[in-house]
């Protein structure tokens, strides 16, 4: 068995690692088209993560990173497609940093009741989609979809001053939160702090992985994702479940921009990030929805932000910081591709495994019993050469 | 490796049956002769002139045909314009084609109708425009890959004769099979395959189909179990009018007026043609779909409203008909798929339903390959790698392990070897021993005879035929399946020469049959003393 496990280890680690060759590589003839160097921007962008604020900020980008590709990876794992992360969790983030500034309550409560906020409020904008789905069969995709745009004019509403907005020079913030809410950081000196809410992205990824993994309703989730029919056969009920994900899946997504708005800037803003839904999927993907494989991608597409920047100011040639987002796009592609070739290849080459090790024990059991017939030797030396 | 050392030669103008249980490589071979797949070594030869195939054009260009046993037809268009699709060059698409088909349809007595819509055409018709589609293309030897698996016993005659009529026209046909008594009937020469190589040919003639089962499995078969009844007073499941109607305007009833009973130690068995609201009646009984009228009891219990989930902790077996569908989780490994169904029910989960148990899972998953004898190298394997016999027996043991009260059997011996076969029907008939209650739904008559206790007919959703599976046989049940008889069917004479009398032209069929029907009626025999 030990076999097995090696080759299912291999498979799983080839498909990221192909798909991260193929990108890197089709970036650098970008490069070359465009008549640049095709190696140098890699090595000034490794350069820039050896600078520790660098890595802090990396970090920091990867925790939210990490939540919103829990959110999607949930929905994948049941073949639902929550493209709505996006509006979740901007719509949690500003319904959170309003209730953080409009109520004050010690910080042994506060914290736990603005994290409560921004769950309910991501579960219950992707819960719409959800009730769309189970009660009128409208795709998920297209819900959400719509969804995102709509929260951005709900956003954009409720933010107005005469709402709760509260202009700050030019900019539309929601009024600072108490100080009660702000999440402690780890102060790593010069090169600034870590949010603390990386701690708590860490835990879910551990919750993710127990929850479906070790638990009933996980393995009705992804048994639910591998095959509805078969799932509905077996006992769960399929709209029920569908409600159900997409309600956990929009709690996490809520809590995706917790990690900035707790840790640092403590208000909703317009230029608090955007977007994290959506880099989500391409992370959720390449890390294979997997909690360690989506680590080290939320750490990777991170790594790709904070480090690109710096492309614009090298010397003495500048490069585009656009590249990284070249990079990134060529990731998904990448990514899609290589991981159903390595799947059916797995896939084939577990079938013809299993026929030979099947082969090998009868033709064993076989020479046991000394079949005068057939004889055992004569037998193998053609399978080898069939090989 | 799926074949090795394979020596097959098929005359001119003849039937050659290919034999071997599932996963013994026919399919393989099968691919191979038809260009979807290519040999690691040896040759194939045409009219003595080496090949090689490439695709299955190449087959074609050489005359090489293949009748799936899935048929790929476009429903709505004719069965000319299905004939003509991808061969417009040949005879384009109108008069030409036209006089084409009526010339092959006549040379070879298929009745074909160039300008019927092909989603008008029942089973037996769909398969004749099947052949003649690859006539069409040039075909003068034929791949037929189990072509009476959807057919009943009088369709599968006319088949036959249309074979005949092939063979005498100068064409061969291949021809895949399991089921031995036709194999005999129809074959002028047999190869039987075995784990992946041909172990033995066979002259019909001078074969019982016991001795050929005995080849395929490759050691002598356990005579069938002379089992008595266990058929209680105790109801186990009760169905009454029971009524289901499509979705959508059409309203039409799916299930119209169902009502039976099933008791502790009762297996009934449900005959009709596929697609008669067989997979309605499972899934309402399963609760995949929920009944407009009529009433499901268990035990005296209503569990009309019971969600699936709930009828399965209740005690509801189900091996399903579509175990792709609806038993396995392909992609997951076998202890996942053992899990799959009983999730809430130890020991898969503890800590009451909420945790799983992955290692009480694994556990039980490697006693159910030891016990149900599932070919497997480990439990870690997905599902997918196995061969249908192999998933259909790790369902089986899954099922079984639950206690079941009532199991729900649609085709439980479908694409199982013939030994596996034996194995799962004395696993059913154990289990009613201890009370089981089974509906048994299969398209092999023989099953459904030597098993039931209890025969029902469904025709077009309904119940419309009972029968004694004592005396009942094969062609009595088929002609009621295809709506010509209803009621109950008394059998009329002689059970064991009756066939063989019934038809005449067809000495060499009947004999087969009434051989089968022999085997058949020796494990009946005791059970029905017993009654």
């Amino acid at each position: 068995m030990k076999k097995f496990d090696k080759e299912r280890v291999l498979l799983a680690v080839a498909g990221p690692v192909i798909a991260l060759i193929a990108a890197v590589a089709l970036t650098s003839v970008v490069l070359l088209a465009s008549g640049k160097s095709p190696i140098e921007p890699y090595s000034l962008m490794f350069e820039q993560a050896g600078f520790s604020d660098v890595q802090v900020l990396i970090i920091n980008q990867a925790g939210m990173y990490y939540l919103a590709a829990l959110a999607v990876a949930i929905g994948f794992r049941m073949n639902l497609f929550n493209i709505g992360v996006d509006g979740q969790y901007r719509l949690a983030a500003m319904v959170t940093a309003v209730v953080g500034a409009h109520v004050s309550l010690p910080s042994g409560l506060q914290i736990p009741l603005l994290i409560l906020v921004a769950m309910l409020t991501g579960a219950f904008w992707a819960g719409i989609a959800g009730i769309l789905k189970t009660t009128r069969g409208v795709s998920e995709v297209v819900a959400t979809i719509m969804l995102n745009a709509i929260a951005t004019s709900v956003i954009g509403y409720l933010t107005l001053t005469e709402n709760f907005g509260v202009p700050v020079g030019n900019n539309q913030t929601t009024g600072i939160m108490h100080k009660s809410g702000w999440f402690p950081g780890i102060a790593m000196g010069d090169s600034g702090e870590i949010y603390g809410f990386v701690i708590i992205a860490a835990l879910a990824g551990v919750l993710y992985w127990l929850v479906l993994n070790r638990t009933r309703f996980g393995f009705d989730l992804r048994a639910t994702g591998a095959s509805q029919s078969a799932a509905a056969a077996s006992g769960v009920n399929a709209k029920r479940m569908v409600l159900t994900a997409m309600l956990i899946s929009g709690a996490v997504a809520g809590l995706a921009g917790m990690p900035i708005l707790l840790g640092d800037v403590h208000t909703y803003s317009l230029s608090f990030p955007t977007g994290l839904g959506f880099t989500g999927i391409t992370i959720a993907l390449l890390g294979r929805n997997n909690p360690v494989g989506i680590a080290f991608a939320a750490l990777l597409i991170a790594f790709l932000d904070k480090a690109s920047p710096a492309l614009d100011y090298a010397q003495p040639v500048a490069y585009d910081k656009e590249i990284a987002v070249i990079m990134q796009g060529l990731i998904v592609i990448a990514v899609v591709v290589s991981y159903e070739a390595v799947r059916r290849w797995g896939l084939r080459r577990q079938q013809q495994r299993v026929g030979e090790e099947l082969a090998a024990a009868a033709r064993a059991a076989r020479d046991d019993n000394g079949n005068p017939g057939n004889p055992g030797n004569n037998d193998s030396v053609k399978e080898v050469a069939a090989r | 490796m799926a074949n090795h050392d394979i020596h097959l030669s098929v005359r001119k103008g003849t039937v050659h049956a290919l034999v071997g249980e599932n996963g013994a490589g026919k399919s393989t071979l099968m691919k191979i002769l038809y260009g979807m797949q290519k040999p690691d070594e040896g040759t194939i030869a045409v009219d003595g002139e080496k090949v090689s195939f490439a695709s299955p054009a190449d087959a074609i260009s050489r005359g090489i045909g293949m009748v799936h046993q899935h048929f790929m037809l476009a429903d709505q268009l004719t069965v000319l314009e299905n004939i003509a699709l991808g061969s417009e060059q040949l005879h384009g698409i109108g008069t030409g084609a036209r006089r084409k088909i009526a010339e092959l349809s006549d040379r070879y007595g298929l009745g074909v109708r160039p300008d019927a819509y092909v989603e008008d055409l029942g089973v037996a018709d769909r398969q004749r425009v099947e052949i003649l589609k690859v006539l069409y293309r040039g075909a003068t030897t034929l791949i037929l890959d189990e072509p009476t698996a959807v057919l009943v016993p009088q369709e599968v005659d006319a088949l036959f004769d249309n074979l005949r009529e092939l063979k005498s026209e100068g064409l061969s046909v291949i021809f895949i099979s399991h089921k031995l008594g036709e194999v005999l009937s129809v074959a002028d020469d047999i190869t039987v395959i075995r784990r992946g190589t041909t172990v033995g040919t066979a002259v019909p003639s001078e074969t019982t189909p016991r001795q050929l089962a005995e080849l395929m499995v490759g050691s002598e078969l356990p005579t069938p179990e002379t089992a008595e009844s266990t058929v209680t007073d105790r109801p186990m499941i009760e169905v009454e009018g029971l009524r289901l109607l499509a979705d959508g305007e059409s309203g039409r009833a799916l299930l119209d007026d169902i009502s039976f009973t099933i008791h502790e130690g009762e297996v009934l068995g449900l005959a009709g043609v596929e697609g008669n609201g067989q997979t309605e009646l499972i899934d309402a009984l399963i609760g995949l779909k929920h009944a407009d009228s009529g009433v499901i009891r268990m035990s005296g219990e209503n569990i009309t409203d019971w969600a699936t989930r709930r009828r399965r902790e209740g005690g509801v077996g189900y091996i399903p008909e579509d175990r792709h569908r609806h038993g396995l989780l392909l992609d997951a490994p076998l202890w996942e798929n053992r899990i799959l169904g009983h999730v809430t029910e130890k020991p898969n989960s503890r800590g009451g339903g909420f945790w799983l148990d992955t290692k009480g899972a694994q556990a039980d998953t490697r006693r159910i390959v030891e016990e149900y004898d599932v070919r497997t190298p480990g439990i870690d394997v997905t599902a997918a790698s196995l061969s249908g016999g192999n998933q259909q027996k790790l369902i089986v043991g899954r099922e079984m392990s639950h206690q079941p009260r009532f199991l729900i059997a649609a085709h439980p011996t479908r694409g199982v070897d013939v030994g596996a076969q034996a194995q799962i029907w004395d696993q059913i008939r154990e289990a009613r021993r201890e009370g089981l209650a089974v509906l048994l739904i299969s398209a092999d008559l023989d099953e459904l005879i030597g098993l039931s206790d209890t025969l029902r007919v469904i025709y077009r959703g309904r119940l419309v035929a009972d029968a004694d599976p004592a005396t009942v046989t094969p062609e009595e049940l088929g002609s009621a399946m295809t709506g010509a008889a209803s009621g109950h069917l008394e059998h009329v004479e002689d059970a064991e020469n009756d066939d063989a009398a019934a038809d005449p032209e067809n000495t060499d069929a009947a004999a087969a049959d009434a051989a089968d029907a022999v085997d058949v009626r020796k494990e009946a025999a005791p059970e029905d003393e017993a009654r």
